[in-house]
């Protein structure tokens, strides 16, 4: 028997469809035939109706009837269900025959036509003899029809060709041979389909039909039977409920056979058909719950039904298939849109049927392994007349019997060894690999990673029991860094033991040495016999030699092996191994570490490597090696075998190299720093630990980064939380878990032994040259040669400080945008401790960090070696600027009213007020008025605070006389030019230069004036005494003007003069009018008020011109008559106010004495 | 052989943690109950808020253990577990050697059986 022996027949397997058959076609030779045909089966669409079509010639001969029972009474069934059967209703026996025939209404030939085509007809009823499967014609016909009822000679020729077939007026078709066949193709199926479900309809009424004649003692199988048949029948109806209803009952029935050992096969055959039925028409109506249910029903019903324990092998085929199928039923139905969940999915079931699948292994091997003598049985028992069986699940050495014992023992024995021996050929682990293989794709769909990596585990398994070592090994490997990650180490160790039998067997060695190694180590929980072992064959493998098998190894394949590994020894060459170890959990460990994070380059770099190993005996290794990020320094951290020996038991006088279990060893390494490595890292990148002997066979482990394996950074992780209290160790000894890591460290230059002073005053005061003095000193031991200061800014400022600090070793004069922020490498010379005077131009305020750098290199010894060195020493400094001083400026009439605007030709005052904000002293060393061309001033403008010197908060104020000449406009806006101020300083510390700070003046807006009046009058008056006032008008515009004078009356003076006027002045004429004042009052007083009338500009008010002139006088009591002459020119003086006041200011007073009051 | 029904478990143990929001992830059950039906093994899940997760096989045969007997057995086990983690001797993640636990979880062996 085949392994599809158990397979489901696929007639069980595929949905039924009606089955109607097609006849009179001549689909090779006719393109008509052909075209419809085409029309019938291709391009079936989900839309069309299910039906299987067939043609079939006209005389084909259909299955034939058996003649129909009358009484079930004397009638004992020989099986539940016949193999054929449902083949027959499939493929064989149509639901209806459709009799295709060319024959037009108009058909010249008709009579004869017609009798041939009712002689067709006939054919086909005789041979369908007994059936109930209907007839139907189809007229094909290449006019195209009129609408029923019109064309009375087709009427009546169809009511003459029905009679002649004897054919319902239903069962005549006709097709039109037009451009619309397909259309008609789909109205025609439509129509079969009809007829088809009729005689499903009765098919099932027929079974039926013969319950009545059933008895329940004798016909038990005909129950199912029938309950099948009804269940086929709806499915072939297309009634799926109604299948589903007759199954369910099927499969109660079937379980309510008497079960015993020789029909046990075919109940529990039948019982998995009806399970699959109902299955999958449960998932097709999309209830997958109940049809999980079923399954489990029937699993849990069949679980315990073996029948014959020799054939035990067969139950667990069946379950396994059961499940198999179940989980393609699964699958099928996820892939037509079914969701299924994590603990719910096909990969349940493939797992479960390959459970079986080895337990069916198991079996056979335990019931099929006979003599070697003991052949195939002779005649073969298997051999059936017909080659096939008559019944599902019966023996084919018995067929049709049904009763409790076998009918011939000897045959029994015989047919049970041949089943046996068949059993035998079976390659199970295909089997079960298959549906592990099936199991792990959906566990992978349904993120199951872990029942994934076990289902791998046993797929290697299995390859290893088949002897694919090679398979096994791939699939292992792949799953076990994953139980490593997970630190499952009990799992990973039961895996890598079998990995160490595979690659034993193949001969592997870089693989055996890995998994070795791992098994020896702390990552396994394998007995210290077990490790002892596999340790000493690891070192026979390390000194060439072929290692003992390991235990419960196929013996032929160990034979294999064994020569396997003697060519290997032979085998010159490919004998050096590298292991990279951070993806295993080795039995050595290593740790490498820096003894500091930083080196200065004057002393020798330190390094430790500890080395520990976990395996039962001491071992030996011949090579340690460092291997650092610049490599020139890996022959300083070497340690190497220096004795040749070929022997590496031999205890040589080398215990250095030699791990004691549990024992932690440390080798110290030490080396000299390049100079040129200054400021770089070293790292280390990995450490190598040789075992073994180049001359023989040698394996490296290398650690990247210096430590670590796959088991460590989790074990640090432990370590680190532990609250174990660390035992004190002997010396030399180091307790493992306390070993930090190190992996990198930084070479650094040499201590500077010099001291760098600052000496300044801040702040620092904007455009200032301010000075700084650098000291400089040297501690060193030896000459400090090529001493080199860079200073100014720190880089990594602010970019407008850049720009805005200079900095110069020449303070006698103001730098420019030209001197850099930064000056480097400012040489020095050797040795002399130095001094620096430095000078900054701080454009902006603000803080700046300065940096002075001082570098310079001495020679020094290390180790022996003369090394040169540079150092180097920073200092930094925070510098804050500040503003100096700040300027105010205000335009001022010569009555010292503040102006908005001034006018032309008429004098007025610039003031300007020094406030000092400078902490120090400034000394303001002169100032200048740089007029702009629209300003000139009227006497030779003077500093008037050359030499002053402002304490903090001081103010100094100084005032010039100008005067606008003529602008084009009426009014506009001009410059006034600039204000320089040459200060610098007042400081004991150094001297400095003086700094020239300009200050823009303020534009102020000039207005022409068309008419300008100033009185010319005495400084003061007397009491009774005639005061001569003489006004003068100017006009100033290129017209003559009407003026119209008034002068109000006072009670202070009386006056002599032209009270009201009215006059004209012509273009640049002066008029002058003269009164007499009489004073009547003394003190002062308010000169009568001059209101003047400007007729062409009435927007120019009396008020305005008012302000030319003077609008009070000072009038005394006469005692004798005063000397003081005026000329008209200010006077200034200077008053100091308050010096207790801290408030000192400087004030110009334009001012007139009166020595009365002086006095 | 229980070993690896035990880790194929945590798969199921994951999604069901993973499954619930981490809002409320403080209000979960921590008894996940049944993880996976096996043909042999019932295998039933419990996750601490630590994440630290107990899980339980019972032959499936075995009816007299409901899902109330499986759960009262989780939680005298999570409460034994406390104890041993307040041991201040205790290291987390090294192996559990306490008596107490011990015998805890031999009685619920014996009383399963």
């Amino acid at each position: 028997m085949s392994p599809a022996q158990w397979d489901l027949p696929p007639e069980l397997c595929c949905r039924p469809m009606a089955f109607v058959a097609l006849t009179g076609l001549d689909v090779v030779y006719n393109a008509i035939h052909r075209a419809i045909w085409d029309a019938f089966c291709a391009n079936r669409r989900a839309d069309r109706v299910p039906i299987s079509f067939k043609v079939l010639p006209g005389d084909h001969e259909y299955p034939k009837c058996r003649t129909k029972r009358t009484s079930y009474e004397w009638y004992i069934p020989k099986g539940i269900l016949k193999t054929g059967w449902m083949n027959k209703h499939l493929n064989l026996v149509p639901a209806l025959v459709v009799l295709f025939y060319e024959l037009d209404w108009d058909d010249p030939q008709w009579k004869e036509k017609q009798s041939e085509c009712a002689t067709k007809v006939e054919i086909v009823r005789t041979s369908l003899q007994g059936r109930n499967t209907k007839v139907a014609v189809v007229l094909i016909q290449k006019k195209t029809p009129l609408p029923p009822g019109e064309d009375l000679v087709a009427s009546e020729r169809a009511s003459a060709l029905c009679g002649a077939c004897d054919l319902s007026g239903k069962s005549l078709f006709v097709l039109p041979h037009t451009d619309h066949l397909v259309g008609y193709i789909i109205r025609l199926e439509n129509a079969f389909y009809e007829h088809a479900q009729t005689y499903y309809y009765n098919e099932i009424r027929r079974v039926k039909s013969h319950k009545e004649f059933l008895n329940k003692t004798t016909h038990q199988l005909l129950f199912v039977r029938h309950q099948f048949k009804m269940g086929f029948f709806s499915e072939l109806k297309q009634d799926t409920q109604n299948a589903l209803k007759y199954y369910r009952t099927a499969y109660s029935l079937v379980h309510e056979l008497r079960a015993h050992e020789t029909n046990m096969l075919e109940i529990k055959t039948m019982a998995g058909f009806i399970n699959y039925k109902i299955c999958r028409l449960c998932f097709q109506h999309n209830t997958p719950l109940d049809a999980i249910a079923q399954f489990r029903k029937h699993i849990d019903l069949c679980k315990k039904k073996i029948g014959s324990a020799e054939l035990a092998f067969e139950h667990t085929a069946w379950m396994s298939k059961q499940f198999q199928s179940f989980g393609d039923l699964f699958d099928e139905a996820i892939k037509l849109g079914l969701t299924a969940i994590q603990t719910q999915n096909p990969g349940f079931y493939y797992q479960q049927a390959a459970y079986y699948a080895q337990e069916r292994k198991q079996q056979a091997g335990q019931l099929c392994s006979h003599e070697p003598g003991v052949g195939y049985p002779a005649p073969d028992p298997l051999e059936t007349p017909s080659g096939a069986l008559d019944f599902y699940g019966q023996r084919p050495w018995r067929q049709g019997h049904q009763s409790i014992d076998p009918p011939d023992s000897e045959k029994e024995k015989q047919g049970i060894l041949a089943l046996q021996v068949k059993e035998r050929d079976v390659l199970h682990s295909e089997l079960v690999i298959a549906l592990l293989s099936n199991a792990v794709a959906q566990f992978k769909k349904y993120k199951c990673p872990r029942m994934k990596s076990h289902l791998m585990v046993q797929m290697g398994e299995e390859y290893y029991h088949a002897k694919d070592y090679t398979k096994a090994l791939k699939l292992l490997d792949y799953v076990m860094c994953d139980y490593r990650t997970e630190r499952w180490w009990s799992l990973l160790t039961s895996i890598l033991c079998t990995a160490l039998k595979c690659s034993y067997l193949m001969g592997q060695v870089k693989d055996y040495i890995t998994y070795s190694m791992e098994l020896m180590g702390r990552a396994s929980n394998l007995p210290e016999e077990q490790k002892s072992r596999i340790e000493k064959n690891l070192i026979k493998v390390l000194m060439n030699e072929v290692p003992q098998p390991e235990p419960d190894c196929d013996l032929a394949s160990v034979k294999t092996a064994q020569s396997l590994w003697s060519d290997r020894i032979s085998l010159a060459g490919n004998n050096e191994f590298t292991i990279e170890v951070q993806d295993y959990v080795p039995f050595v460990q290593c740790k490498a570490k820096f003894l500091y994070p930083s080196f200065h380059i004057d002393e020798p770099v330190q390094l430790h490597v500890y080395v520990r190993a976990d395996c039962p005996h001491p071992v030996r290794f011949s090579k340690l090696c460092v291997s650092l990020s610049n490599q020139e320094y890996n022959q300083y951290c070497l340690l190497e075998d220096a004795s040749k020996e070929k022997d590496i038991l031999e205890t040589s006088t080398q215990e250095n190299m030699c791990l004691v279990p549990g024992k932690t060893r440390k080798y110290c390494f030490k080396f000299v720093a390049k100079t040129e490595d200054v400021g770089k890292k070293i790292e280390i990148t990995s450490v190598g630990l040789m075992l073994g002997r180049e001359t023989g066979r040698c394996v490296y482990l290398n650690w990247r980064g210096g430590w670590g394996d796959a088991a460590s950074s989790h074990e640090t992780l432990q370590a680190s939380r532990s609250f174990k209290r660390r035992t004190r160790l002997p010396e030399q000894q180091v307790d493992w878990d306390t070993v930090a890591i190190q992996s990198s460290t930084m070479i650094i230059s040499r201590v500077p032994k010099i001291s760098v002073q600052l000496t300044h005053e801040p702040p620092a005061l904007t455009n200032e040259m301010y000075c700084m003095i650098v000291t400089i000193q040297s501690e060193e031991d030896t000459v400090a040669k090529d001493i080199k200061l860079t200073a100014g800014l720190k880089p990594g400022q602010d970019a407008n400080l850049t720009q805005s600090t200079q900095i110069t070793l020449n303070g006698s004069e103001v730098c420019d945008d030209s001197h850099p922020a930064l000056l480097p490498d400012i040489p020095l010379g050797d040795l002399q401790p130095g001094q620096k005077p430095l000078y900054i131009h701080c454009v902006s305020t603000g803080s700046r960090i300065l940096l002075f750098h001082v570098a310079y290199s001495v020679s020094a010894t290390v180790e022996g070696k003369d090394i040169n060195c540079k150092c180097h020493k920073d200092e930094t400094v925070t510098l804050e600027t500040v503003v100096p001083f700040e300027v105010a400026m205000k335009f001022v009439s010569s009555k010292f009213e503040h102006l908005e605007r001034v006018n032309v030709d008429i004098p007025f005052l610039l003031m300007m007020d020094i406030l000092s904000a400078s902490p120090w002293p400034i000394e303001l060393v002169n100032s200048e008025v740089l007029l702009a061309s629209s300003m000139t001033p009227i006497d030779q403008p003077q500093s008037q605070v050359e030499g002053v010197t402002l304490q903090t908060s001081e103010c100094a104020s100084e005032c010039f006389l100008l005067k606008c000449p003529p602008v084009q406009n009426d009014t506009s806006t001009v410059a006034s030019g600039h204000y320089f101020i040459s200060w610098k300083r007042k400081s004991a510390f150094a001297e400095t230069s003086v700094v020239r700070t300009m200050v823009i003046l303020p534009h102020v807006m000039v207005e022409n004036i068309p008419l300008y009046v100033h009185a010319e009058l005495p400084s003061f008056g007397r009491v009774r005494e005639s005061l001569p006032v003489r006004y003068h008008l100017e006009n100033r515009t290129g017209l003559v003007q009407d003026v119209e004078i008034g002068v109000e009356p006072s009670d202070a003076f009386m006056f002599s003069g032209l009270k009201q006027v009215r006059m004209r002045i012509l273009p640049g004429a002066e008029q002058e009018m003269l009164y007499n004042f009489y004073p009547l009052m003394a003190g002062y007083q308010v000169l009568p008020q001059l209101n003047i009338n400007l007729l062409r500009f009435p927007n120019i008010s009396s008020q305005l011109l008012r302000r030319f002139l003077p609008s009070r006088i000072f009038v005394k009591v006469i005692f004798f008559r005063p000397q003081i002459k005026n000329n008209g020119r200010p006077c200034f003086l200077v008053f100091l106010v308050g010096p207790t006041l801290g408030l000192r200011y400087l004030t110009f007073f334009f001012f007139t004495f009166f020595y009365q009051l002086s006095k | 052989m229980f070993h690896y029904t035990v880790h194929t478990s945590l798969d199921v143990v994951e999604e069901k943690i993973s499954g619930v929001g981490k809002a409320l992830a403080d209000q979960r059950e921590l008894y996940l109950g049944l993880l996976y039906p096996t043909e042999d093994y019932k295998v039933y899940g419990y996750v601490t808020n630590s994440k630290v997760k107990f899980v339980i096989v019972v032959d499936s045969s075995n009816t007299s253990l409901r899902d109330n007997e499986i759960r009262s057995m989780f939680r005298k086990l999570h409460n034994s577990f406390t104890d041993v983690m307040c041991n201040p001797f205790y290291n987390p993640g090294d192996p559990i050697q306490s008596k107490a636990f011990d015998s805890i979880v031999s009685t619920m062996m014996v009383q399963a059986c």
